[in-house]
């Protein structure tokens, strides 16, 4: 084999590690900057939204369901299961944000704990659909390298048509803008703020039906494996839910996904922290709060 | 304060008093004081009264309630909400058994010692300065720092080979780092090992130390700046305080607490793994410090050893549920406390009581008006 053909299936295998990394980081994230983005609530129940919808999926499929119905009732259990949280402990805490990172904590804790009550220490894995693309020396999983970061970038757009084109998008973010007006405006801001918690808990339980047949074991501390991406990820990319995910998950991933293919994914996620407290002292409200500032100053002196 | 009989006198207990008591601090009265000596009598009592396995146990709690300081001290005073102070006290640990592996006499230990709550309290002055001069706030604050234990977690967890030892100590992975000697005072080769009552003792004696000492902290003019810092930031930068100043200094003194912690903890076991940094523990400072009531650091400590004595219950079989229910049941009060107890528990009850007392008084001045009407 001679260096330049190495090179060109390195080359691809770093893009391959690149896009699996930035696809598992906008899934991850997307469900948790909805909402705060929207509601400014961090949700640490996050991880365990996320693996509602990894159990949702896995049940159904070890009882013999087919894979995609069954990342149905993924989705389905986590959406009702945030409107449940919503309407009994989150909407108390809209005031008091940090409150709500303290509340959700403890529901994470005792979610995560059930889990593990009631199911036992781990499911049976599911095997990824899909099947690998051999290159040279390396193998990636289509799967994960090739569907999950088309599904990512498919997310996102949804989410971009739903705020921008529908008239709940447009309710919503008048929502976010200015309550009092909104309500003036005869929004029902209450059932806004449902919704929106409602689609973030969707989103959440969609990757973790995702990523149910990715993951190896099923155990209930899995939800963990989401968590520093998904914080990093918003903390890098601010308030702006999809030009934030997008950009930070860009970003991200090009370190992660670097250190990972020549250092391993251990030496990835340092970077990946690294960045992000680099970032933070550089960018305080993160890409979108910068960019934002950076309008805002432009246009003061035209 | 309406019964500190000799606040402000001139003797020296009332200049102590002084000191120690103020806005800032739950307890102030003369049966506050009562009550405290005859807690603090019955600690010292205790290790007399049952059996060298619950002092040891009991020696664990109180290494654990200096975790809670630091976090009581920095969210309850600062507004400052960290996550993860447990990254302090894991730093802390662990450069504590590397240095004390390395230099396994009793300077050695002393050494380690240092050098560890220095570690650990220059791992939250980095964290912070990068933090409050950075200019992140608030939920941002909180995130970062949890992200911090988690990575170090990973990072931890990862050290299995043999390739990740420093000197004689072997950082040990998940399995964790063994070996760690006791804490010895000392010079030399040989020195006082501190371990089962004496463990004790130190650790009750520098609890006390500490928590007088923050009392006094926290009622000087510093403890003022940091209350302003916590109820309004831009009104207390107006007045020409430096705020990312005044939170660098809480955060590291909030570290430097945890690293405290961190080496007792060690050298308790003389033991440490990487699940000191994991989610669940990260978890526990946050649900002993809202249970007992993050403005009161009293309640703060009080709290930690209910709790830790009633997961050790769980966990060793005594009541009637298993092991499993201990984290759903701590989880279940944190969300409990955070909903319907929102201050915590000793603060509810300091209001409590102070509500009652001004009712009394009420009711007596307005019967002595009745009585004296009709003359």
């Amino acid at each position: 084999m001679t260096p330049l053909t190495f090179s060109a299936y390195s080359l691809m295998a770093l893009l391959f590690q690149f896009l699996n990394s930035f696809g598992f980081i906008v899934l991850a994230t997307v469900g948790l900057a909805i909402i705060f983005g929207m509601m400014g609530v961090i949700n640490l129940a996050h991880g365990e939204f996320i693996l509602i919808g990894v159990y949702g999926t896995a049940l159904p499929y070890h009882a013999g369901v087919p894979l995609p119905i069954a990342m149905v009732g993924g989705v389905v259990a986590s959406t009702l299961f945030g409107v449940v949280v919503e309407r009994t402990i989150v909407r108390r805490f809209y005031d008091r944000l940090l409150d709500s990172m303290v509340a959700t904590w403890g529901l994470a804790l005792v979610v995560s704990q059930l889990l593990l009550i009631v199911f036992g220490s781990s499911l049976d894995s599911i095997s990824t659909p899909l099947g690998n693309v051999d290159y040279g020396p390396f193998s990636s999983s289509i799967y994960r390298s090739i569907f999950l970061p088309a599904v990512a970038l498919l997310v996102l757009a949804g989410l971009y048509a739903v705020f921008t084109r529908t008239e709940f998008g447009i309710k919503a973010r008048a929502t976010i803008e200015d309550p009092e007006t909104a309500r003036a405006m005869g929004i029902d801001t209450d059932r806004m703020y449902m919704a929106t918690f409602a689609i973030g808990s969707g989103l959440a339980g969609f990757t973790g039906a995702l990523y149910a047949p990715a993951l190896g074991s099923i155990t209930p501390n899995r939800g963990s494996t989401f968590l520093v991406e998904s914080f990093v990820a918003v903390v890098v990319g601010g308030p702006s839910v999809i030009v934030g995910t997008l950009s930070a998950a860009g970003v991200l991933s090009v370190f992660n996904a670097t250190g990972s293919f020549f250092f391993g994914t251990f030496v990835g996620q340092m970077l990946l922290l690294l960045v992000a407290i680099v970032a933070l002292r550089a960018l305080p409200d993160g890409i979108t709060g910068y960019v934002k500032d950076w309008r805002q100053r432009r246009r003061a002196e035209e | 304060m309406s019964d500190r009989l000799d606040a402000g006198s001139g003797s020296l207990l009332g200049r102590l008093r002084d000191r120690l008591e103020g806005p800032n601090t739950i307890g102030g009265s003369a049966v506050f004081w009562v009550g405290f000596a005859v807690a603090v009598a019955a600690l010292i009592a205790y290790p007399q009264t049952t059996d060298p396995y619950t002092v040891i146990q009991s020696s664990r709690y109180l290494a654990l309630a200096f975790l809670a300081l630091s976090l009581c001290f920095i969210w309850g005073y600062a507004g400052v909400l960290s996550f993860g102070q447990v990254a302090f006290f894991g730093v802390a640990a662990y450069a504590f058994g590397v240095i004390g592996i390395n230099l396994s006499s009793a300077t050695g230990v002393v050494a380690a010692t240092v050098g560890a709550v220095v570690a650990g309290t220059l791992a939250a002055a980095l964290l912070g300065y990068f933090m409050f001069y950075g200019g992140v706030r608030d939920t941002y604050v909180t995130i970062m720092t949890l992200v911090v234990a988690l990575v170090l977690n990973t990072f931890m967890a990862q050290t299995a080979g043999s390739e990740w030892a420093v000197g004689e100590a072997q950082l040990g992975g998940f399995n964790g780092m063994t070996n760690i000697p006791s804490l010895t005072l000392g010079l030399g080769e040989t020195g006082l090992v501190l371990e089962g009552n004496l463990f004790y003792y130190a650790l009750l004696f520098t609890l006390l130390a500490t928590y007088l000492g923050l009392r006094v902290l926290l009622n000087s003019s510093f403890g003022m700046t940091m209350v302003a810092v916590r109820e309004d930031e831009a009104r207390t930068a107006t007045f020409g305080y430096n705020v990312p100043f005044v939170k660098l200094v809480v955060f590291t003194i909030g570290g430097a607490l945890a690293a405290v912690g961190g080496v007792f903890y060690a050298s308790w076991g003389n033991y440490i793994d990487p699940s000191v940094f994991g989610i669940a523990f990260a978890a526990l400072p946050v649900v002993w410090v809202s249970v007992g009531g993050r403005e009161s650091l009293l309640g703060a400590i009080g709290a930690t050893l209910a709790i830790e004595r009633m997961r050790t219950g769980l966990s060793s079989g005594i009541g009637p549920i298993g092991s499993e229910w201990a984290l759903v049941i701590v989880g279940g009060l944190l969300l409990g406390v955070i909903l319907y107890l929102p201050a915590g528990v000793v603060p509810t009850l300091d209001d409590l009581v102070d509500e009652l007392r001004t009712r009394r008084t009420e009711r007596s001045q307005s019967t002595t008006t009745t009585e004296e009407s009709p003359e």
